[in-house]
């Protein structure tokens, strides 16, 4: 028992910061399915199999449209498919855990592996456990949000009207986050390694990820239209970036977090 | 409202959550004894999550008809609202809620 109190004073500090935007965002969604009018059991349910916020977001969209459990399936593995490279980075972290283990992973999302990956637990305080906490704690702020945002789409004195564009936000507010990183981190790699010159291209290097994922995005739903573009858009996007291998592997270098090269 | 049936939308909840949790296990079953990915894998991790996060953008605003009904303006406001406040606050809560907020209010009083 001691274990356990130990491991979960040490799992929630972390947690906190996250219980305020699950919270609102988990609202959100709950919100958004009461006003498509879902009962709550639809958004406890999917918070509960998929655990992947912006995937639960898109699956409203893919509930309201014409059935098509394959496209949804391929959906999901793209959407996510930085779970992947998160996974690979915690290969070590959840060794020999046992019935521990295939819960973390079940449970891994952006927020658990930032914290799981960065916080220094203390010796003291059993890993395995603090890891099973965080996941815990992160869930049911979810869920909380979720029931909280349903049960208030029931009572709000306003229309909901335009809530879906939640979901657009959500997003966009994320790529503009990312754009920041990538800016700082090339701006860390120039101080270090480059001359001086900096022309245009130099400065849009670090950018190339977030604008082949804009741009690729957008010609293909020109091309194909709204309900056709996202299959062909990820292939497309993955040959394009197979193909600027050579110009953006040497600008990486500095950002070996999420393959695991610093551990 | 749902056009589905109730096992359709069954179905379409478990193809997604099937799809994410491959996208979980799959490294797990594939390096069991913590063998090293190949680059080609490092270097996708890398570049893939903030392209997808473009993609989710440009899926999220896929039914904006720009020659039609208000022709994207209440999008398009919205858009610059949330690239203002990021630049302001810096806080992803803060512009999520404002252009959301703003973006219900043009359609219903402004563009309805």
């Amino acid at each position: 028992m001691a274990l356990l109190r130990t491991a979960f004073r040490a799992a929630l500090p972390p947690t906190l910061p996250i219980a305020a935007g699950f919270l609102f965002f988990g609202g959100s969604y709950g919100l958004l399915m009461h006003a498509k009018g879902f009962p709550i059991v639809y958004p406890l349910a999917m918070g509960y199999v998929i655990f992947a916020g912006s995937m639960e977001f898109v699956t409203v969209n893919l509930l309201l449209s014409a059935f098509d459990p394959w496209a949804a399936f391929l959906l999901a593995i793209m959407v996510n498919a930085r779970h992947l490279f998160y996974g690979l980075s915690m290969l070590d972290r959840f060794r020999g855990l046992g019935w521990k283990k295939p819960y973390l992973i079940f449970t891994l999302i952006d927020e658990t592996f930032a914290i799981d990956a960065s916080v220094h637990v203390p010796t003291s305080v059993d890993k395995g456990w603090f890891m099973v906490f965080v996941a815990t704690l992160c869930r049911s702020y979810w869920f909380g949000g979720i029931t909280l945002g349903w049960l208030a789409g029931g009572i709000l004195p306003f229309d909901t009207k335009g809530i879906e564009f939640v979901l657009a936000a959500l997003f966009l507010s994320i790529l503009l986050g990312q754009w920041d990183d990538d800016r700082d981190r090339k701006r860390d790699d120039g101080m270090r390694s480059r001359s001086a010159t900096t022309n245009v291209m130099d400065s849009a290097r670090p950018h190339v990820p977030a604008l082949v994922g804009l741009l690729v995005p957008a010609a293909c739903l020109a091309l194909f239209g709204p309900d056709r573009f996202m299959i062909p858009a990820m292939t497309l996007m993955m040959v394009a970036f197979l193909m600027l291998r050579p110009k953006l592997e040497d600008a990486g270098g500095t950002d070996a977090v999420l393959n695991g090269e610093t551990r | 409202m749902m056009t589905m049936t109730t096992w359709q939308a069954v179905a379409t909840i478990a193809a997604v959550s099937l799809g994410t949790m491959l996208t979980r296990f799959l490294p797990f079953m594939l390096f069991p004894d913590s063998r090293r990915p190949p680059k080609t894998v490092t270097y996708l991790g890398r570049v893939l999550p903030h392209a997808m996060t473009g993609l989710l953008v440009v899926y999220a605003l896929k039914d904006v008809s720009l020659f039609s009904g208000s022709h994207g303006a209440p999008e398009a406001i919205a858009i610059l609202t949330i690239t203002l406040l990021h630049r302001w606050r810096h806080s992803m809560l803060v512009s999520v809620a404002g252009g959301t907020i703003v973006y219900m209010m043009l359609v219903q009083l402004v563009f309805a």
